[in-house]
């Protein structure tokens, strides 16, 4: 399974596996990191599950699609590395793949 | 006439006669047993006569979120009707479709952004503590008014940094835009000049001042205020005031009468007062503040088989949706650690969902750390009076006396 890092805003890093086909806001909720809410249940409709790519990451992982990006548009502090967390699905080339969690979720 | 539509049995009535629009049913809390009779058996269900006119009823969880992200399909503007039922003009973003929305939504969403509430935070705890230690002790009075109403108008005038002395005047402008019945929409504007006027004034001033943490500073010094006109500047100063005044209102009323239905939930949260974030979340789905948000079709539509027409009303009965036990489980009972507790529909979905709802959550979280730090017994003495509303779902009164 897939290796996936997340770095609170403090720099505190939680390393998880994750199953593939599971996302980036699924494995935060199921594995207790703290910053991320995925209110929605990842229909990508409330943009509480915000991150941003590390940088080395944001060519593999890609970029937001439209519905996406509409939420995107009304979360705090967006950066163009900013993605839903729910949108990013989880796959074998994956491994290592390292989010950072915004100052608080809106 | 509340009587006797409580004693109406729900199935006893052919499904196309039900009108889930009727105030009384959610004055004498019965329009959940009608909502649960639609979610069964006609899920995007028509009435095609009622007070409101024809419209549709979104009732099942998953649809609501999906009628509520689709907004193309379904439009929030005033020239359409706007948002409530009952047709309600005012030009702020809450009814604006895309891109205006959108550019209006992103001047006002840093103001209650997580970075600004910690500024704000302390001011808030301090005067909650002010009301709850003020309170009489062991005899009955009536929490709506004396702490409800209280604490979410210093709230208002906290938030926009109000002078503070004349903070009622909020609370009456917000009951001028929502609730007081009033005959026409001019007279409703008339009503308001005062408001706009002052909120003018502390525009300008605010303006020539630095910047501050209020939300009226905020909104002065932001660049998509520059391009607003003065109608649309106060129809967004009036959506802050009432956007977060009988919602928070009747949310913190709502955490009394949930405790006091379920006194197992209570001891669990005296005994791990870790618990009231989860419990915060569980009392607004619980309650469910707004009943309702309406949309207009902007094309013709399919849904669950229905063929919903270009410029037909929709309601998407969050009520109902956070009742639907496809979705959440044991969706009736009152469970303030239950799983997945921020998933509800409460403060909607999609581009127009409550900007302000970290701020709700903020001051029922600090209620409730002051009232267990304080260790008060709030107890209940009889029931609440409802609302006669399909859109505020709250509480006129709730006698209630503080034990120890
Ligand atoms: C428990 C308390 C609250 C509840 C249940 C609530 C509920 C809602 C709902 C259902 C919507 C519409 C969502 C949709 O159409 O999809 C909304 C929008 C909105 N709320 Fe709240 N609200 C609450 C507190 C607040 C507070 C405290 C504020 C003030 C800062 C506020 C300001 C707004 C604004 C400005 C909008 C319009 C957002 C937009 O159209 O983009 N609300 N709220
Ligand atoms: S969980 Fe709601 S947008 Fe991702």
């Amino acid at each position: 399974m897939p290796r996936v890092v997340y770095v609170q805003p403090t720099g505190t890093q939680q390393e998880v596996e994750l199953a593939v086909g599971s996302t980036v806001m699924s494995g935060a909720l199921a594995n207790d990191i703290s910053g991320i809410d995925g209110d929605c249940g990842g229909q990508c409709a409330c943009g509480t599950c915000h991150v941003y790519v590390a940088e080395e990451w944001v060519g593999r992982v890609g970029g937001a699609g439209e519905r996406e990006s509409e939420m995107l548009m009304f979360a705090a502090a967006v950066q163009p590395n900013s993605r839903l967390g729910c949108q990013i699905t989880i796959e074998r080339d994956l491994e290592g793949l390292t989010v950072h969690l915004p100052d608080g979720q809106h | 006439m509340g009587s006797t539509l409580s004693t109406l049995d729900p199935y006893s009535i052919p499904i196309e006669k039900i009108d889930v629009s009727n105030p009384a049913l959610f004055q004498d809390d019965t329009v959940g047993s009608f909502f649960k009779r639609l979610r069964e058996e006609d899920p995007v269900h028509f009435c095609s006569d009622s007070k409101v006119g024809p419209f549709w009823s979104i009732t099942k969880f998953n649809d609501i979120v999906d009628v509520d992200s689709n907004h193309a399909a379904f439009s929030s503007d005033a020239s359409n009707g706007g948002v409530a039922l009952e047709n309600r003009m005012r030009r702020n973003f809450i009814a604006m479709d895309p891109p205006k929305h959108d550019e209006q939504r992103k001047a006002v969403s840093p103001i209650v952004a997580p970075p600004n509430l910690r500024n704000l935070e302390g001011l808030i705890r301090e005067r909650t503590a002010a009301v709850l230690d003020d309170l009489p002790r062991g005899t009955e009075f009536d929490w709506v008014k004396r702490v409800s109403i209280d604490l979410t108008t210093k709230m208002l005038a906290t938030l926009f940094d109000f002078p503070y002395e004349e903070r009622h005047l909020l609370t009456e402008w917000s009951d001028i835009s929502v609730t007081v019945p009033i005959e026409s929409d001019v007279e409703r504007e008339r009503l308001l000049r005062p408001c706009y006027d002052y909120f003018g004034k502390l525009w300008t001033e605010r303006q020539k001042q630095p910047p501050k943490a209020d939300l009226l500073s905020m909104l002065a010094h932001s660049d998509a205020a520059k391009r607003m006109d003065v109608a649309e500047f106060n129809g967004n100063v009036l959506l802050l005031i009432v956007g977060g005044n009988d919602t928070t209102r009747n949310t913190m009323t709502a955490s009394i009468l949930a405790m006091h239905q379920n006194p197992g939930e209570l001891e669990k949260l005296r005994k791990n007062p870790e618990l009231i974030p989860s419990m915060v979340s569980e009392t607004i789905r619980w309650q469910t503040p707004l009943s309702h948000m309406r949309r207009t079709a902007t094309a013709d539509v399919w849904l669950r088989g229905k063929h919903i027409r270009k410029g037909d009303k929709i309601a998407m009965w969050y009520l109902s949706g956070n009742r639907d036990d496809e979705y959440i489980e044991r969706a009736d009972e009152y469970i303030i650690d239950r799983k997945n507790v921020r998933q509800h529909l409460s403060f909607g979905f999609g581009i127009h969902r409550c900007v302000g709802n970290r701020l709700a959550e903020l001051q029922l979280k600090i209620l409730w750390e002051e009232l267990l730090k304080r260790n008060m017994t709030i107890e209940v003495l009889g029931p609440p009076v409802r609302t006669y509303s399909n859109f505020i779902h709250g509480y006129e009164s709730l006698p209630v006396k503080v034990s120890s």
